[in-house]
């Protein structure tokens, strides 16, 4: 991927962050780690991995992302809006009686959406589903699913790892968002996961580790999952929750809690700062 | 009885056939009929039925394996994908188990999945009571969006099974694991909503639904030897209720009895109670398992002891008719 291209989509998904935080300051209500942290990931997808059309979101030659952990919905969102599926004004509206963005992605809110999801570990089952059917059809679309690592502890994540095996979904790609936060903690504290590559290896799937926030590393994993034809893929993207904003990057209070309007001014300033630096650094 | 010729000519002499061997052939033909019908089920393809689409169209067909959950929500997947799936496993784990995912990634998403509960009610038999599903209809029709059938005869269960693939969006269908009397047949027309008139009557009327409906009629005859004179609806499908015919009978019988083989709490009793409650209230008594687990024992011996039998059905109607 050429420097310039790299360099857009690093500010893009500054943009979204800063986005993200106008959104939830608004709404007073939602997430706030999961989004900041997948921020790069879904500014990846939104604008350079999915083959998708905004102005047509049934087209059927379309990818088909699922968002498995529902709740960093914020994060699609904004994706979506800087997208064009659209405006960018109605990101206003989060969680408000009416809105077409609900707390929690419904499928019939908003075109766009491919599913409903909030309950954990029920989207990789759907996103195999829909894999499945494709391949029924030989139709070369992919299948996307995103994941929170914490929903790695419900037994239906692992229902569907063990299925999607069984029917060598190559055309499912995986992503697991691994802050190592959950609600209650560290996820090694609440039920812990390690290690998570070797668990999907041992049920057939090829596994890639990633830096979650950087952009190139997630592009040639998802690249290379398209030439791995025995297996689904899954990749760990090493993710720091609430990046890009220091007061809280790391923090697990931070999951499920949107800042307050003096937080929003702060983490604004902060992204902003990012922003000048991101712009103004060299090509090499 | 029997005015418009719904029934057999003698319910006393009826084929003996379980209602799931209707659904394993109304499959097949439904999958004859549409090549985007898919069959998933969770390692109980023989005794749920699916056998034989799986052996007419095995790339149409998909094995689970004992995940009813991933079974439902993966169903969801190819529905959005553009498939009509039907699954299947028994009623106490589909639904019930995966209750939730029903819920979320089936009714709430619209996605267009047939759930098969087999193996549903008392008469499951010597498995016991973790097998036996005696709350799936209350669970199923509580959600938004559901239909829900409950067919009396394998040749309903056939006909049910072709029209939940016809129409879009969640339906449940529910199966009996016994041969049971095949009292409609193959000229019985069949409607999802559409409550079907067995017999007419005067002093009071049965609303029945699943494969209680032929202890229903025999409890009909045996009453006009007694002079008492009752009317039996077959409501097939639970949900949307047929408001109209149940209305209309409670109006004219004022003395109502519903006949189900599940709790009497949540199932056909619950939704017609709710009705009358609110458009015409009416003495009703109900037929089911009185807020109990069933236990093992022989399908006979089980519908008679948890008063589901002929002679529980009858002591329901003069009950009734007393307290009109």
């Amino acid at each position: 991927m050429h420097e310039t291209k790299l360099k857009q989509l690093e500010l893009k998904a500054n943009q979204i962050r800063q986005d993200i935080i106008a959104m939830l300051v608004e709404a007073g209500s939602g997430h706030s780690a999961g989004p900041l942290g997948m921020a790069d990931i879904f500014t990846a997808l939104y604008f350079h991995i999915l083959k998708h059309d905004p102005q047509y979101p049934e087209w059927p030659g379309r990818d088909r992302l699922i968002l498995s952990n529902g709740h960093i919905c914020p994060v699609r969102y904004v994706a979506m809006a800087h997208a064009g599926y659209f405006p960018i004004e109605e990101l206003k509206t989060l969680r408000r009686l009416g809105s077409r963005l609900q707390g929690h992605p419904h499928r019939q809110s908003l075109p766009g959406l491919e599913t409903t999801s909030g309950p954990l570990g029920s989207g990789l089952s759907q996103a195999a589903g829909m894999a499945l059917a494709l391949k029924m059809d030989n139709l070369s679309n992919r299948v996307y699913c995103a994941m929170s690592d914490g929903e790695h502890d419900a037994g239906q994540t692992w229902e569907a790892v063990m299925f999607a095996a069984k029917y060598k979904l190559n055309n499912l790609t995986g992503i697991v968002d691994r802050n190592n936060i959950q609600i209650d903690g560290y996820t090694e504290d609440i039920m812990p996961l390690d290690d998570l590559k070797n668990k999907y290896e041992s049920f057939n799937w090829h596994v890639l580790e990633i830096d979650g926030h950087n952009i190139r590393q997630f592009v040639e994993a998802c690249t290379q999952a398209e030439v791995v034809h025995e297996k689904p893929t899954v990749i760990i993207a090493r993710t720091i929750p609430g990046k890009g904003i220091d007061f809280m990057e790391n923090k697990f209070e931070w999951h499920g809690k949107p800042p307050n309007k003096e937080e929003a001014q702060i983490a604004l300033r902060e992204l902003r700062t990012l922003q000048g630096q991101i712009e103004a650094s060299h090509i090499d | 009885m029997n005015p418009n010729a719904y029934l057999i000519s003698d319910i006393t002499k009826a084929q003996q056939k379980p209602t799931r061997d209707g659904y394993g052939e109304g499959l097949v033909w439904a999958g004859e009929k549409n090549k985007n019908v898919v069959v998933l089920c969770a390692d109980l393809t023989e005794s749920t039925r699916s056998l034989t689409f799986q052996k007419k169209f095995p790339e149409r067909f998909v094995e689970m394996g004992v995940a009813e959950q991933n079974m439902a929500s993966v169903a969801a997947g190819m529905a959005l994908a553009g498939k009509i799936p039907f699954i299947s496993s028994y009623a106490v784990f589909s639904p019930g188990r995966n209750n939730e995912q029903i819920r979320t990634t089936i009714a709430y998403n619209e996605a267009n999945v047939k759930i098969a509960g087999a193996h549903a009610g008392i008469s499951v038999g010597p498995d016991g009571a973790t097998h036996q599903a005696l709350e799936d209809i209350g669970l199923m029709r509580m959600l938004p969006g559901l239909t829900v059938v409950v067919p009396c005869d394998a040749e309903e269960a056939k006909k049910a099974t072709a029209a939940a693939a016809e129409i879009m969006g969640p339906v449940y269908l529910r199966f009996g694991r016994e041969k049971t009397a095949v009292i409609t047949t193959p000229n019985t027309p069949f409607k999802i909503g559409q409550a079907e008139v067995f017999k007419n009557g005067k002093d009071a009327v049965i609303f029945a639904s699943g494969s209680l409906v032929h202890n229903a009629l025999l409890a009909a005859l045996q009453l006009e030897q007694e002079k008492i004179s009752v009317a039996i609806i077959n409501i097939h499908t639970i949900k949307p209720l047929d408001k109209d015919t149940i209305l209309k009978y409670a109006y004219e019988m004022k003395a109502v009895v519903s006949v189900e083989e599940h709790q009497i709490y949540g199932g056909l009793g619950g939704a017609i109670a709710e009705l009358l409650a609110q458009e015409l209230p009416t003495p009703m008594e109900f037929i089911g398992v009185h807020d109990s687990f069933g236990e093992s024992g022989t399908p006979a011996e089980l519908i008679e002891k948890f008063g589901m039998g002929v002679e529980s059905i009858k002591k329901a109607v003069k009950k009734v008719i007393h307290r009109k």
